[in-house]
């Protein structure tokens, strides 16, 4: 039954979603997070989404969302030169997280805009299966 | 003449069926729509109905003598989904537009509901017969 395949494929989205805002919140809270050397600063966390085909279901039509995994940024960190403070190294330098704040913003409304249409999706679901269960009353 | 309900139902038992798979589908399109490398799919529901119908109407094997055995008609549970063509190219290689996948997708569920509200129609004159009042 395909609508009730539907419902699986709209959890897995809202499931990788929520993991994407998750991710969006930790590098936003840690934007400032500063360390003494580049090996312990934190740095950008982003999901890696793929689709996944259900080939077991005979008519194919759903296709799922997984997480493959979360991906540390490699861009260059942010070094920024305060002898007075307590965490800087020898040479008065402190390492600042690579956040990119207006990348994690869009990021972050990119992924409430999903999880929105994705609720609304299942909802739609729910509303057509409903519908049917009332077919010949 | 013999009864038959699935003839009584007409098309609108496939035409529900393939729209719920259209819904499945145009649904995963949605899950999706942040997934590099994923193209949009979609089911061209005229064609699918199209070609059931003629399997039906007789459009395909027919039996000419009772020794024939029955020929499996089209099969709209494995209609062949089809790749949505952009609009416009994005970067991460993804080709859902989730405003075009959205209005797909509500007024695929309007015209579930349609098929269900002839089908309910249909049930209604039945039972209107069996009763006959």
């Amino acid at each position: 039954m395909s609508l009730l395949g539907a419902f699986d494929v709209s959890g897995s989205a809202l499931s990788a979603q929520s993991i994407r805002l998750n991710a969006t919140s930790s590098n936003l809270a840690n934007a400032e997070t500063v360390s003494s050397n580049r090996d312990t600063t934190y740095r950008a966390r982003h999901p890696v989404f793929s689709a996944v085909m259900d080939t077991f279901n005979p008519d194919k039509a759903t296709t799922g969302v997984r997480v493959d995994g979360i991906v540390e940024s490699q861009s260059e960190l942010r070094m920024r030169y305060e002898p007075e403070h307590p965490l800087s190294n020898e040479e008065g330098y402190i390492f600042l997280p690579n956040v990119n704040a207006i990348e994690e913003m869009a990021n972050m409304i990119s992924a409430s805009r999903s999880y929105q249409y994705n609720v609304e999706a299942m909802n739609t679901t729910k509303q057509m299966l409903m519908a049917t269960l009332q077919l010949g009353k | 003449m013999r009864f038959n309900l699935d003839k009584a139902m007409g098309i609108h038992e496939t035409a529900l069926y393939v729209r719920a798979r259209r819904s499945a589908v145009l649904t995963s399109n949605l899950a999706n729509s942040d997934t590099p490398d994923y193209k949009a799919r979609d089911i061209d529901f005229k064609q699918v109905l199209k070609n059931a119908e003629g399997m039906k109407s007789g459009g395909g094997m027919q039996m000419t003598n009772s020794k024939h055995m029955q020929v499996g008609g089209y099969n709209a549970a494995t209609a062949e989904l089809l790749y949505r063509q952009p609009f416009q190219a994005s970067l991460d290689g993804n080709t859902v537009d989730a405003q075009i996948e959205k209005a797909k997708f509500a007024e695929n569920s309007m015209q579930y509901q349609s098929s269900l509200n002839f089908l309910t129609g249909k049930f209604k004159a039945l039972t209107l017969a069996i009763k006959g009042q």
